[in-house]
């Protein structure tokens, strides 16, 4: 089976186990909808400051809403003794691995769209006329955010406190992702928007660097 | 056989001899006085961290290449000496910025990067500590030691271009820039001497986990 075939199969698989209780999207978009009313209680903000908060907020949630939600990427299999099947799996370990990156990138990203209109409304921001630019940010930065976090859950699945320690290796990880989404979103959402391409590409070579990393990696993370 | 003490005897008198170099030989520096002095540990730890970060990525490839333990050993020894290390760059910056810059603490760039490089690497060793099974964490530290270094330059980048405030390098940094001779020596000294003490605490912590599997292999279940 190719490789894109067998990640496809598992992608499906991920997305059928989702969708029996879909528990995974509705806690992460009511977690993300708690951090952005809450920060507003800690701000304060007025419409200019708004504008300079929100794109730092808007990342700030999905990143923690990630660092969350990747977790049971993996300990859901070993919860429920699959993972041994999926090991055993005649097919290389990368497309279990890029499954699960597919599935996580499906869910955050469904979580962030659900979000957004939410978030425009709340921080007045109009996000309508910029929507393609920020589409393709908000996509290359959750990429990024979720080949390092899916890959991240496959090594802390085995540590105690799982839970506490993805965000711990994952957060500082990401810092070249927040620094640029967060950038590339600021200019989107100036009075004159502007797509910053410097940014756009540090979020392309991120996923590059570590999509490659990954594919190298795989098969030390499918052991026992 | 020769003497235990030979090594770490010889690398403390290294440091005495800088730390005498830095204060009594090496010439006042014009414009900030004698804070400047502490420059020379503070370059002198920052590439003596970066050495050992080096060796950790190497060894982990090593250890990801060929399953053999000591790699393991050499990984987490390098890691923990070059987070000490990076230590003492965090804490001398802050002293020799207060009275220059007026502040002890600034999002430039390297200031940044260089706290982000400590948090990568204090979070590999909190993953060290969380994973029982020696195979199992030898495995885990290795593949997030590989994307710990990976991420280094690309956070450098992102935030260098998001700011710069740092000195630019004096060494070598185009015109205007060099440094009196005597300075000089004294900072290649003061090199040698980090990368001498670090190469030791690097083989005595290697040792230390050495001995620590060999007794570990050695208990009842």
């Amino acid at each position: 089976m190719s490789l894109l075939r067998a990640a496809a199969w598992v992608l499906l698989k991920e997305m059928r186990t989702e969708w029996r209780t879909r528990e995974l999207l509705t806690t992460t978009v009511v977690f993300v909808l708690m951090v952005v009313v809450l920060f507003s209680f800690t701000f304060d903000p007025t419409r200019e400051e708004s504008r300079r908060f929100s794109p730092g907020l808007l990342w700030l949630s999905f990143l923690f809403a990630g660092s969350l939600m990747l977790n049971p990427s993996f300990t859901r299999e070993q919860a429920n003794d699959t993972w041994q099947a999926l090991r055993l799996a005649p097919v290389e370990p990368f497309a279990v691995l890029l499954g699960k990156i597919g599935a996580n990138l499906l869910f955050l990203t469904l979580a962030e769209w659900l979000l957004l209109p939410v978030f425009g409304v709340l921080y007045d921001v109009s996000l309508l006329r910029v929507l393609g630019s920020l589409a393709g940010v908000l996509l290359l930065g959750t990429l990024g955010l979720c080949v390092v976090g899916t890959v991240f859950a496959a090594i802390s699945a085995q540590a105690r406190m799982r839970e506490l320690l993805l965000p711990v290796l994952l957060l500082p990880a990401l810092t070249p992702v927040l620094i640029a989404g967060v950038e590339a979103t600021a200019g989107l959402l100036e009075r004159e928007p502007r797509l910053d391409w410097t940014w756009v590409k540090i979020l392309a070579g991120f996923d590059v660097v570590f999509l490659a990393a990954s594919y190298l990696t795989s098969e030390y993370l499918a052991e026992e | 056989m020769r003497s235990p003490f030979l090594l770490p005897v010889a690398g403390l008198a290294l440091v005495g001899a800088a730390a005498y170099a830095i204060f009594f030989v090496a010439p006042e520096e014009a414009t900030m006085g004698a804070i400047q002095r502490i420059f020379y540990f503070h370059i002198a730890s920052g590439w003596t961290a970066g050495v050992a970060f080096l060796l950790a990525f190497a060894a982990n490839i090593a250890y990801l290449a060929g399953r053999a333990p000591k790699w393991d050993w050499l990984g987490v020894a390098s890691v923990e000496v070059g987070l000490a290390f990076c230590t003492v760059v965090l804490i001398t910056g802050p002293i020799w910025a207060k009275p220059v810059w007026g502040i002890w603490w600034t999002w430039d760039a390297r200031l940044t990067s260089t706290l982000v490089l400590w948090l990568l690497y204090v979070s590999y060793l909190a993953l060290r500590s969380l994973v029982e099974d020696p195979r199992r964490r030898a495995v885990a530290c290795a593949v997030f030691g590989v994307f710990a270094f990976l991420d280094v330059p690309l956070v450098y980048f992102s935030i260098r271009i998001w700011r710069t405030q740092h000195p630019q390098p004096v060494i070598a940094g185009g015109e205007g820039s060099g440094l009196d001779p005597v300075m000089w020596q004294v900072t290649v000294l003061t090199m040698a001497a980090l990368m001498g003490v670090m190469a030791l605490l690097v083989w005595q912590r290697y040792r230390l986990e050495a001995l620590r599997q060999q007794t570990a292999e050695l208990a009842l279940p």
